[in-house]
């Protein structure tokens, strides 16, 4: 009989009254890569904060090496053997790698912290797991793919047997991917066990040995992946037919929407985060900006806006200078924003769904005459746009914080286009949404471009810019490196595109 | 449980708890509770002449009451409703010794130069947030100092000649109602009721149903969506803080028209602008509830003058039920715990 490393079996966990784990198994061989899948909100995280000792299960048995436990908080996980890889880093920005990693378990000697003995120890495990970091070095000097080697090391320093990913690879370029792959590989070697959370499937194929499917918090099975393909385990996260290609016919572009030469931009702290950027889109057309997190995006979309200041260059809007105008004034010449961060930009949360649908809009007549609101005209309004955009709220007068985040960004959307815009900037619009829901907002984006109106999107997902976009610019360091077609390309040349490779190196590179 | 009803029940029964604890203490001090609360009750509306004195005293509570919840509906604390009533109350005194008017004229300026005073007091921290983030409540609870000590100097330089207090201010720019004072027994009730009713109409009906409204109250909950939305953040701060101020002025213009007719030096604070905080917490914020807690603050300042002369208990004790239906109002969340879990269980 299989040995399980760790068996979670029958879990149940409720939060007053709602169900967000319902009798789920996952047992975890050693030395596999087990994936655990689902949509947002199927209860992944809920079910790894149990084994990881943050949530009690309110029934259902926990068994590491066959023998059954209670995991009362995080330091009996680890006394367990299980480590965590968080989504989000953990780090201090300011202490050392070898600093973070001893972090709460330091060596001393008579109290004084043995940095000496550490490094070593440090650079020991490194060397065993083929994670090249430098023990010296600053957090806040090393890359994001350094810094999760640095969370992986953490753990493996704490002794963990079995290792929890969440979302690992959201935050690195396609060949830190590879080299984090390269990783899970010589952890197993090592005898390690590994929990991948994820919902890209791409990731699940290539590395994992089993996945176990979750959906609304219910455990639907455990399948070899040998046994399946992308296809079969969509439909049993989603629950019905997937369609993994956006369908979409040739894009028939025309003149120039949106023109920026030279741009300039200063980040928050003063330095220059766009540097003389160029780029045009024009009507009929989805314009996906490529690029790793960082190298300006946010500024660039900030002062097409009007949200931040650009120091030099110009932006033309229909061939209107619109540098700088307030952003009321650039709403109004025919832009449309789906903004990244919905929760701080794209909403109020305490206005109802229907007063955040006339956000832009209700100084406008019929929302309001001479200064005095129009609600029925709102409510109105509201109602139509939530039954065509498909948003899932009790009624118009429901606080938007009350939706989950796919209605949120569905509210948004429909905000955004319903407002007829010559272009449409749309910052991650599928970030942290599940496949049904990125399916509609793809779809919405398409027939925006199919209606000759100009699209501009903004993505960290490769997958998202080559399927929806007609034509790619490479972002890199502020600056448009490369404008190529989806067609002609591949991952691995954006890839290297946007860690900075020149356009002839990347094609000499992957042509090898 | 609707929300509605929460906030409602919640207020409600801090005033309960209120009274509860204030009774123990009562008890505990050696004290008879039940005539101490009937002496409480007599001196707030056992006279018509006391009941004047309650609706003098409610009136600048709402005004002063609405200043704080204009501003913390639209996200900024003003602490400095104090300091605004000050300059609001010296102002429409001097406007009332000055000028040589008819009444038509005369009042009406002397209660807008309260009201714009006021504003102008409240525009400066407005500006300083709106302009360099400096946080509003530091600068409101210093500009309160600034009030008291400036117009105490103006008092003694501008209004008189280095005495303590004014000359009365003209019959022209009077709030003072002989109608009221008949009814009342003369007491000290003036037509400033009336302003401060139609203030509380005022503010329900620019944060509710204008696009000025719509916009404060977007910026106050959120600057980010405000500003991506094409409003001028700034701009609606600096407004919110000096509409914020144009009510504490004009709860200035209640006890310099009003109730007392003219201004004297002041040694401290008088209060009302702080009290106007527990006013707005009490009321929740909204136009309807800073009426009435207003009418409730009123009464139990007003009555507790009568505790000593009829109970023998000190109206220091009044004090500490006001101070423990704040605890009780702040302290909301675990009002509503109970009231959550007694409903829960009612559904089960």
């Amino acid at each position: 009989m299989e040995e399980y490393v760790i068996e979670m079996l029958n879990i149940r966990k409720e939060f007053s009254g709602f169900v967000a784990n319902d009798n789920i198994t996952l047992q975890l061989n050693k030395g596999e890569i087990h994936a655990l899948l689902g949509e947002n909100g199927a209860g992944k995280s809920t079910l790894m904060n149990v084994l990881f000792g943050l949530y009690q299960p309110e029934a259902g048995e926990i068994k590491v090496k066959g023998e059954s436990v209670k995991i009362t908080d995080p330091n009996v996980a680890n006394d367990l053997g299980i480590g965590m890889v968080h989504q989000h880093f953990m780090l201090v920005d300011t202490f050392t790698v070898t600093e973070n990693i001893i972090l709460g378990k330091e060596t001393s000697k008579a109290g004084v912290i043995d940095i000496k003995t550490a490094e070593e120890e440090v650079r020991k495990i490194s060397e065993r797991y083929g994670l090249a970091v430098d023990p010296q070095a600053k957090i806040s000097d090393i890359s994001v793919g350094m810094q999760q080697r640095v969370e992986i090391l953490k753990t493996l320093y704490r002794g963990a047997e079995i290792l929890i990913f969440d979302e690992p690879t959201a935050v690195l370029t396609p060949q830190e991917i590879r080299e984090l792959i390269q990783i899970f590989r010589t952890l197993i070697n090592e005898g390690k066990s590994i929990i991948l959370i994820t919902h890209k499937l791409k990731e699940i194929m290539e590395v994992c040995d089993r996945v176990t499917v979750i959906r609304k918090g219910k455990g639907i099975g455990t399948v070899n992946v040998s046994e399946t393909n992308p296809t079969d385990l969509a439909s049993l996260m989603v629950g019905r037919e997937v369609t993994f290609k956006t369908e979409k016919t040739e894009a028939h572009p025309t003149s120039d929407v949106l023109l920026i030469n030279d741009l300039v931009v200063k980040d928050a702290r003063g330095v220059e985060a766009v540097r003389g950027l160029n780029l045009n889109v024009r009507a009929g057309e989805i314009v996906g900006i490529a690029g790793v997190d960082g190298n300006g995006q946010s500024e660039l979309i900030e002062a097409i806006t009007g949200l931040r200041k650009a120091e030099k260059g110009s932006i033309k809007l229909n061939n209107k200078e619109i540098m700088n105008l307030t952003p009321r004034k650039i709403t109004e010449s025919g832009l449309a924003h789906i903004p990244q961060d919905r929760h701080k930009h794209g909403l109020v949360l305490n206005y109802s769904v229907g007063e955040n649908m006339v956000l832009q809009t209700y100084y406008q007549k019929p929302f309001s005459k001479s200064g005095i609101m129009n609600f029925k005209q709102i409510y109105d309004k509201a109602r139509t746009l939530i039954s065509e955009f498909d948003v899932r709220t009790p009624s118009e007068f429901t606080p938007a914080r009350a939706l989950s985040g796919g209605n949120q960004q569905k509210a948004i959307i429909g905000r955004e286009v319903d407002r007829d815009p010559d272009i449409l900037i749309a910052a991650q619009p599928t970030r942290g949404l599940d496949v049904g829901a990125i399916e509609f907002i793809h779809q919405r984006l398409i027939d925006q471009r199919d209606n000759g109106k100009a699209v501009l999107l903004i993505s960290f997902e490769l997958d998202e810019i080559m399927n929806v976009s007609d034509r790619i610019a490479v972002i890199y360091e502020g600056e448009i490196v490369a404008v190529v077609d989806p067609k002609e390309t591949t991952e691995q040349e954006l890839g290297l595109l946007m860690a900075g490779s020149k356009r002839q190196e990347a094609g000499e590179e992957t042509n090898v | 449980m609707s929300s509605r009803m929460r906030n409602i029940l919640i207020p409600i029964i801090a005033v309960l708890l209120g009274v509860l604890v204030g009774t123990i203490i009562m008890v505990v001090s050696g004290y008879d509770a039940i005539a101490g609360f009937q002496a409480l009750w007599n001196g707030a509306f056992g006279d018509i002449y006391f009941t004047g004195e309650v609706v003098r005293q409610v009136t600048p509570y709402i005004l002063a009451g609405l200043a704080v919840a204009f501003a913390f509906r639209t996200g900024l604390f003003n602490i400095g409703v104090e300091g605004q009533l000050i300059v609001g109350w010296v102002a429409a005194v001097w406007v009332g010794v000055s000028f040589d008017l008819p009444k038509i004229i005369h009042l009406p300026l002397a209660i807008l130069a309260a009201a714009v005073a006021g504003a102008l007091w409240a525009f400066i921290p407005g500006y300083l947030k709106a302009k360099f983030r400096v946080h509003e409540v530091i600068v409101t609870i210093m500009l309160n100092y600034t009030a008291l000590h400036i117009t105490n100097q103006f008092i003694r330089t501008v209004l008189s000649e280095g005495k303590e207090r004014s000359e009365n201010i003209a019959d022209t720019a009077s709030l003072r109602s002989p109608f009221f004072e008949n009814l009342t027994e003369y007491s000290r009730m003036h037509w400033g009721i009336f302003i401060a009713i139609i203030c509380a109409i005022i503010m329900w009906f620019i944060l509710e149903k204008t696009t000025r409204g719509f916009e404060l109250r977007a910026v106050g909950f959120n600057e980010h969506a405000s500003q991506y939305a094409g409003m001028n953040v700034k701009k609606n701060i600096i407004l919110s803080m000096v509409i914020s101020g144009t009510f504490a002025g004009l709860a200035g213009a209640m006890e310099g028209l009003g109730t007392f007719g003219y201004t004297a030096i002041k040694g401290g604070f008088t209060g009302v602008g702080f009290d106007g905080i527990a006013v707005a917490l009490l009321g929740a914020n909204t136009a309807i509830g800073v009426v009435l807690a207003a009418i409730l603050f009123g009464s139990l300042k007003v009555g507790a003058l009568n505790m000593p002369l009829e109970a023998g208990i000190p109206n220091e004790l009044v004090d500490i039920i006001i101070a423990l239906i704040i605890f009780f109002v702040a302290s909301s969340y675990i009002i509503r715990w109970f009231i959550d879990r007694i409903s829960k269980k009612g559904a089960k």
